[in-house]
């Protein structure tokens, strides 16, 4: 229960942090729009509806790892101002607390850009979901998360490393490529409607089980990196 | 001394066995096994890409263990540490130069044999992502700070080491271009083949535990030499101060 509202805490003083600035949100809003009208110039999505289709999953998550990339490299930022985070390796909570305080802000600001961004991808794409749209409000939280917790975590080991910008892709992409390929398949499933029902359930699982597997991990190993020294 | 000219006498002993198993094993894999019937000669790199596939996979997990006992010792017994440390680089360098010449061997013998040099499906992408991996391990070492290098690679290990299975395990979830399993059940493999395998598996383990034993020997005179630079800079640093 304490741990709970530790991470309550946390979580809290990040939202207020980025409510403040909105630094992140915004930042990672323009940028996945920049994304997907570079990827519309660059494909011709109104002549070619079913190659878009094929396509448009795969532009989607792109486009929202390399925003939220940008943004994960700043969260640990804050922390690291007026000493801050000193101040939190020497508090009493647990430090998987504020690692998963940090997670789960990033998780909330990348689903708000990604609620914005579902209207505009729609119109600019010229899509129409053909599969069972609903199945997008499983895959989308799940794959949000399997970037967004080990890109948190990534750019917590990257914070004191020289080139920090640059490490976090180069660590982040090998490990979540798993995960990108997972709901590629199951959101191009969804919508094309062209992959068995069965297999879209089984890409859903395995993406869940890949969650599963990278938060515990994270969070056993978080207070080693936020200690290394 | 006497210890460590007994262990370049082992070291030249199994460095000549070991070219000794290699010319045995080029001797078989060229000139003795029978030509495979359907693509012939260029099937002959199948010998050497083989054992390097299989040791790509063997690496990763000396790595993985090196890094838990770096992880156990970091604050019990920093010395014993160190040591883990140098045998995680050791194992992750040969595991980078292993897969990549898994993959490199591969592409060549996709070139005439599928008639393109690489293909998006799922056991060439994962053992492509297996090299990624490592490479980006390596990465890490070279980029973060002086004293954290070794917890930061450690975790990173751990997270490489997790993706592995999951990666491999996607071969059994799709047919592939690649080839079907030649051992254990099903495998399509004629006895007649296993002499020069066999031969070369050997040889190209005993080369990579010998280059393995050859870095890690390399990385602790290297870290010795720090350890004594350090102490004379504290000495140093005492006169000064008297």
């Amino acid at each position: 229960m304490k741990y709970l509202s530790q991470i309550l805490q946390h979580l809290r003083k990040d939202l207020r942090l980025e409510w403040r600035s909105r630094d992140s949100v915004n930042g990672m809003l323009f940028f996945v729009l920049l994304v997907v009208v570079v990827f519309s110039i660059a494909f011709d999505p109104a002549g070619y509806p079913t190659t878009t289709r094929q396509i448009s999953g795969g532009i989607l998550w792109v486009g929202l790892l390399f925003a939220s990339i940008t943004a994960l490299n700043q969260s640990w930022t804050r922390e690291q101002r007026n000493q801050v985070l000193e101040a939190q390796r020497m508090a009493p909570s647990a430090a998987s607390a504020l690692f998963l305080g940090k997670a789960l802000a990033n998780m909330f600001f990348v689903l708000i850009v990604e609620a914005v961004l579902a209207p505009i991808f729609i119109v600019f794409f010229n899509l129409h979901v053909l599969g069972n749209a609903w199945l997008l409000a499983i895959i989308l939280p799940l794959g949000t998360w399997a970037l967004v917790v080990n890109g948190t975590f990534f750019a917590a080991l990257g914070l004191r490393a020289r080139n920090r910008e640059l490490l976090l892709p180069l660590i982040l992409l090998p490990i979540s490529l798993p995960a990108i390929l997972m709901m590629v398949q199951a959101t191009t499933g969804v919508i094309t409607a062209e992959l068995d029902p069965i297999y879209i359930r089984t890409w859903i699982t395995q993406l869940a089980g890949y969650d599963v597997i990278y938060t515990t991990v994270c969070i056993l190993l978080f207070e080693t990196v936020l200690n290394a020294e | 001394m006497a210890r460590s000219s007994a262990l370049r006498n082992a070291a030249w002993l199994w460095f000549l066995a070991t070219v000794a198993v290699l010319v045995v094993g080029f001797r078989e894999a060229i000139f003795l096994v029978p030509t495979e019937a359907t693509m012939g000669d260029v099937q002959r790199i199948f010998y050497y890409h083989l054992p390097h596939a299989i040791l790509g996979l063997v690496f990763p997990y000396v790595n993985f263990f090196a890094s838990l006992a770096f992880l156990f010792w970091r604050r019990r017994d920093p010395l014993k540490a160190l040591t883990a440390d140098a045998l995680a680089v050791a194992s992750a360098e040969v595991t980078v130069l292993y897969v990549g010449v898994c993959l490199a061997s591969g592409m060549l013998w996709g070139k005439p044999a599928w008639g393109i040099w690489w293909a998006w499906d799922a056991r060439l992408t994962s053992e492509l992502l297996l090299w990624l991996l490592y490479v980006s391990y390596l990465l890490v070492r070279r980029f973060s700070m002086a004293g954290q290098t070794g917890t930061l690679a450690a975790v990173l290990s751990v997270f490489a080491a997790i993706d592995v299975p999951i990666v491999f395990m996607s071969i059994r979830w799709w047919r592939t271009q690649h080839p079907a399993p030649v051992f254990g059940d099903g495998g399509s493999l004629d006895p007649s083949f296993y002499p020069a395998v066999l031969w070369n598996l050997a040889g190209w383990a005993m080369w990579g535990v010998f280059i393995l034993v050859f870095r890690f020997a390399l990385e602790r005179r290297r870290q010795l030499a720090e350890q004594e630079e350090a102490l004379r800079a504290i000495e140093a640093s005492l006169e000064i101060s008297q």
